[in-house]
């Protein structure tokens, strides 16, 4: 390696290094202040607990099994949903893209149901699949559909018209089409869908769960802020907002790598 | 005897034998070809035989998307090719060449006319036609080999064997240690081998191209027009070329037609007799210069009738 090649790795590195000093330190303060705050009793520490108290209970409750239960029944419901949500939602967006006349039946229905706040259906979801898992997983199902289909929708409706040429000219069929050109270009938008698709499917967990039922990190919350265990409120918090943030982080990494065949590949 | 065309027909600066050795026979060409081994020169006077590609009074219409209107972009247009020769039409931008070219490459559906590759009646893209893209449009998530394999690989031929068979069209292009590359690292005049390779990979009796190398930079342009000279030397090609450059299309071409303005009908027609092998020398030549003027002269009558002439040579 040249002496500058290295002297920019340095450079870049330290620059990395005081970002992330950066913006841990903004990190430290909050917590800095919140502890002293509760400490110095200038705030109630029964409304606002604090960093240790949150630390320990989060221990407590890592200890005796009670996150872990919950993390798991969120989970569960969150998989299915979203799992279904990836089946049913993938191929109804591509056959909306694709088949013009499908896109003229059925895209004012997807409208309607795209703009109506999911949550306010809980209560028939309630009615219909009872209190169980069934409710949640059609909230999260209804969640996380729509961005999955609107952009794999506009993903087969944006395919590059000379890419189609050539596969034409070369005598590619629709299903050929579909699969060499439609499906590879199409990855993009997936990705973009499944982040969206992620997000709007967590909220809907813990939508589901604070509804009702006796399990999950909603319940968890829930039912900590109902009985004024604010600390235990806070683990939930940062639980659930850990874990979208390493969902959607893992989701934009694999963005980058699918990219990557807009950057050199040697 | 594999190479023995191609030392009849020596050429100094591309080393075509060394190219005909890689290069896979193709079975209709050749066929056709047989007495050119031994007479190479009179070969297309020698050939009898029925045209490769037979058009009859061709005629393409749009149909305007908001009004229903229709307007005419050929109109009658009838054209004869004979195996292993190289034709370009020219004319004005907008005059109609390229519906004609996709027309013959089956992606436009005349109005009415017929057309015939080889005596088989034009009814959509098929595997006896390869077309070339002014845009490369090589697919961005494909390596170049597998760029150049498409055509193949659509045509059902296990990648493998595909692979193997573009072996050959990797060296005849020069894009030898850039098969896993992918298309945006590569320049433009890259871009268009790999475009090139693709339809020669294929094995197509007619080759269609649509201002190849338009959309490059002059020096470029030039030396894809030498490549594409060594190529025609070594593959024979049939090939229906379709350009605004006029010195190009002298250069490449045994036959110019030049296109009226739109709607195109066949204008005059030039017979190129500059010998063969040719290669940007034969720019320098008196018979270069009078064909072109020539040429030039029947486009320059057409635009006159336009408004706004855009065209430049
Ligand atoms: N798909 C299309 N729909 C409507 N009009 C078209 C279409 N393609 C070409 N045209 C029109 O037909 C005429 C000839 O176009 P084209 O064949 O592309 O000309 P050239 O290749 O000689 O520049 C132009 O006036 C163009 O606007
Ligand atoms: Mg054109």
């Amino acid at each position: 390696m040249s002496s500058d090649a290295r002297r920019f790795r340095a450079r870049k590195f330290r620059e990395n290094l005081f970002s992330l000093g950066l913006s841990g330190g903004v990190f430290v303060l909050l917590f800095a202040t919140w502890e002293f705050v509760a400490r110095a009793h200038l705030v109630d520490p029964m409304f606002s607990s604090s960093p240790s108290q949150v630390l320990l209970t989060g221990w407590e409750l890592i200890n005796n099994g009670t996150l872990l239960k919950h993390v798991l029944a969120s989970g569960k419901v969150f998989l299915t949903g979203f799992g279904l949500a990836v089946i049913l939602g993938i191929p109804i967006g591509v056959a909306l893209g694709w088949f013009k006349w499908f896109n003229r039946a059925f895209s004012p229905l997807v409208s309607a149901f795209y703009t109506m706040p999911r949550i306010a259906l809980m209560p028939l979801f309630i009615i219909w699949f009872g209190l169980g898992m069934g409710s949640k997983v059609a909230l999260i199902l209804l969640s996380a559909i729509f961005p999955l289909i609107v952009n794999m929708q506009v993903a087969m409706q944006n395919i590059d018209a000379d890419y189609k040429r050539v596969g034409i000219a070369y005598g590619a069929n629709q299903w050929q089409l579909f699969s060499t050109v439609a499906l590879p270009s199409s990855i993009p938008f997936l990705l973009t869908g499944l982040r969206l698709a992620m997000g709007r499917g967590l909220l809907g967990v813990v939508a589901a769960e604070v509804f009702g039922g006796a399990e999950g990190l909603g319940y968890m919350i829930q039912y900590a802020g109902a009985t004024f265990q604010i600390d235990v409120v806070f683990v939930g918090v940062v639980v659930i907002a850990t874990i979208g943030v390493i969902m959607d982080r893992s989701l934009a990494y694999a963005s980058r790598r699918v990219d990557s065949w807009k950057i050199t590949e040697t | 005897m594999n190479n023995g065309l191609a030392l009849e027909r020596p050429d100094p600066v591309w080393e075509a034998d060394e190219l005909a050795v890689h290069w896979p026979r193709a079975a209709g060409e050749r066929r056709v070809d047989s007495a050119a081994e031994t007479t190479p020169l009179t070969v297309l006077a020698a050939v009898p035989s029925a045209p490769l590609l037979e058009v009859r009074d061709l005629v393409i219409t749009y149909e305007n998307q908001n009004t229903g209107e229709l307007t005419e972009a050929v109109s009658h247009v009838s054209l004869n090719i004979q195996a292993g020769e190289f034709v370009t039409i020219v004319g004005l931008s907008g005059c109609g060449k390229s519906s004609f070219l996709n027309a013959v490459a089956g992606l436009v559906k005349p109005a009415s006319g017929t057309m015939k590759v080889a005596g088989k009646r034009i009814d959509g893209p098929g595997p006896d036609r390869s077309v070339v893209f002014q845009k490369a449009t090589l697919l961005p998530w494909r390596t170049v080999m597998d760029n150049i394999i498409y055509g193949l690989e659509l045509r059902g031929v296990p990648k493998p064997i595909a692979r193997e068979r573009a072996e050959s069209c990797i060296d005849l292009v020069r894009l030898r240690g850039f098969e896993h590359f992918h298309p945006h690292a590569l320049s433009g005049g890259m871009q268009q081998r790999v475009n090139l390779a693709r339809a020669l990979v294929t094995e197509p009796q007619l080759l269609l191209l649509d201002e190849p190398f338009a959309a490059l930079d002059a020096i470029t342009r030039e030396t894809m027009q030498n490549e594409l000279l060594s190529i025609w030397n070594v593959t024979r090609k049939t090939v229906l070329m379709v350009t605004h450059q006029i010195d190009e299309a002298v250069l490449l071409s045994d036959r110019v037609i030049v296109f009226s303005d739109r709607p195109a009908r066949i204008g005059t027609e030039f017979k190129i007799n500059l010998p063969r092998p040719r290669t940007q020398e034969a720019r320098y030549s008196p018979a270069f210069d009078y064909l072109a003027k020539e040429v030039f002269g029947v486009i320059h009558s057409s635009a006159s009738k336009r408004e706004e002439p855009e065209y430049v040579i």
